[in-house]
């Protein structure tokens, strides 16, 4: 029992660890790949081709000046990045990063919680997370902040409802809840993108609006809310907004590849004859190649397509994604008990 | 109307075809295009580690010339000044002293002479109106500076040092020189 504690709770500081050293480097990642899709070079000015840069970033966000503006509510205002972050830190828990390891005798799932209801707890989490942005905007005291803090709720909360009905077709197919069965039931090339592609198709498209990534940015646009809701935070309060946005990325990356792409799968991993720890550790490395990967194509759809208008934004997400993942939800229940049938 | 380039293209309102109307195909049209400037060569030159180059005429910042011995070309007449469209060039004449035959090649020279790099456009209108191929633009780039006053160049920037000649023969071919003596 005392090592199984001990393990979890190195697995949970090497994933909080990997978090946030992620999340640094997607804002690296993110200015290099802006800079190739634009004929450019990109930041390489720190350390060889720049990699210090996110380290240079961060001690620049920390010597700023900590502003609290005086008609703000002080405490809302400091608690409003806490919760972004928090909540970003939090999801972590529940995503199975690799299958069984046996160390010192024990066998132990790469999973900080296998937790029967893990898709639940995420799509929860995600659901505070719209509180963080919305205390924020609102205790700022400023018209550009509650304005874009309004419409990053909206957004969240409108697309949210799009998102939670097409895993419910996952849901559906696979029989449980719980992330690490999901990975599971997708062992052997048997990927949910094959089977469900609608479901996958309107899940990105709203990983990108709960993300408030662009196309879907729309809470902060400089030329009508100047920074949205984050306008009157500086420093490292500013600093966590940010980083709660690349963590949430990640986070929504690695969701998509255990949802969809098979998690920690990867072809012909029975056929190899490796042992189970070898399996499990290219399992891992797997799947950050596919979280990778999705970043990347966060980032590769920024550059490519241009914003929503906001009236388009709901358009599409009341009126598109909706009726689509209710008509996908039908359309798997119908299938499966068709196949029950024959 | 008759277009100039051929490329003018009627605009329709004609309704969009279902494919169309999900932009799906053309999202993944785009992100290809996207994907086709990753592997493009970058448009950046990285100066200054990087310099771009520049042609041997390039029109830099200015050299007063001196002749074979060594003395100063410039006798202070003032086209220059009178040519400069910026009224970057000011300057001031002196006589020359017996003895100093050596230093400045007339009777008269210039004991100040100053351009302002910042008030310059480089045109070249100096070195166009110079009448003892005095003055030249050269290849080298006027550095930045904190402070204006640093912009305004003097003799000692200006002048060429006797032991550091500066090439300036190939914005002095021979059909720049006979087009510049046949206008005049």
């Amino acid at each position: 029992m005392s090592t199984l504690l001990i393990i979890k709770t190195v697995l949970i500081l090497i994933v909080f660890g990997i978090t946030l050293g992620i999340a640094m480097y997607s804002t690296y990642l993110e200015r290099k790949v802006a800079a190739f899709l634009q004929d450019r070079v990109g930041p390489d000015r720190a350390g060889p081709w720049g990699i210090l840069q996110p380290l240079a970033d961060g001690g620049k966000m920390f010597f700023k000046e900590d502003f609290i503006p005086q008609k703000s509510e002080k405490w809302l205002f400091i608690l409003g990045p806490g919760i972004a972050m928090f909540v970003a830190c939090m999801t972590s828990a529940v995503i199975p990063w690799g299958g069984n390891l046996t160390l010192f005798g024990e066998t132990f799932k790469l999973q900080v919680a296998n937790v029967d209801i893990g898709i639940l707890y995420i799509l929860g989490f995600l659901s505070i997370g719209v509180y963080g942005i919305m205390i924020g905007g609102w205790a700022s005291n400023n018209k550009y902040s509650l304005y874009g803090a309004v419409r990053a709720s909206s957004q969240m909360i409108s697309y949210e409802l799009a998102m939670g009905l097409s895993i419910l077709a996952v849901i559906m197919t696979s029989g449980s809840l719980s992330l690490g069965d999901i990975v599971e039931s997708q062992h052997g090339g048997q990927w949910n993108v094959f089977y469900q592609p609608l479901a996958f198709l309107l899940f990105i498209v709203c990983a990108f609006a709960e993300c408030n990534r662009a196309p879907f940015d729309l809470a902060e646009c400089e030329t009508e809310l100047i920074g949205g809701y984050h306008t009157e935070y500086s420093s490292m309060k500013l600093g966590f907004y940010l980083f709660a946005e690349y963590i949430n990325m990640f986070i929504s990356s690695a969701i998509i590849s255990v949802l969809f792409f098979g998690g920690y799968n990867f072809p012909f991993m029975d056929d190899l004859g490796l042992s189970e720890n070898a399996i499990t550790l290219i399992g891992v490395m797997v799947f950050f190649a596919k979280i990778t990967f999705f970043i990347f194509f966060f980032m590769w759809v920024r550059w490519t397509l241009p914003r929503f208008r906001y009236d388009q934004l709901m358009h599409l997400g009341w009126k598109t994604l909706i009726p689509l993942a209710i008509l996908n939800l039908m359309g798997t229940g119908a299938w499966l008990i068709f196949k029950d049938q024959f | 109307m008759k277009s100039l380039t051929n490329r003018s293209k009627a605009v329709s309102n004609k309704k969009m075809s279902f494919l169309e109307r999900i932009y799906l195909p053309a999202i993944i049209g785009g992100l290809f295009i996207t994907l086709k400037h990753l592997f493009k060569r970058r448009a950046t030159v990285k100066w200054p580690d990087e310099e771009r180059p520049r042609s041997d005429v390039y029109r830099g910042r200015h050299v007063l010339k001196r002749d074979e011995n060594g003395a100063e070309r410039c006798t202070a007449c003032g086209l220059c000044a009178v040519a400069c469209p910026a009224e970057a060039i000011t300057m001031t004449s002196m006589e020359r002293k017996k003895g100093e035959e050596g230093l400045y090649r007339e009777e008269k020279y210039a004991s100040v002479y100053e351009i302002n790099m910042l008030r310059c456009i480089f045109c070249g209108l100096c070195e166009e109106a110079c009448p003892k191929e005095a003055i030249f633009l050269t290849k080298e780039l006027v550095p930045t500076n904190y402070e204006r006053e640093n912009f305004i160049y003097g003799k000692d920037k200006l002048v060429e040092p006797v032991s550091k000649r500066v090439d300036v023969s190939k914005r002095q071919t021979l059909e720049v020189v006979s087009k510049k003596y046949n206008d005049r």
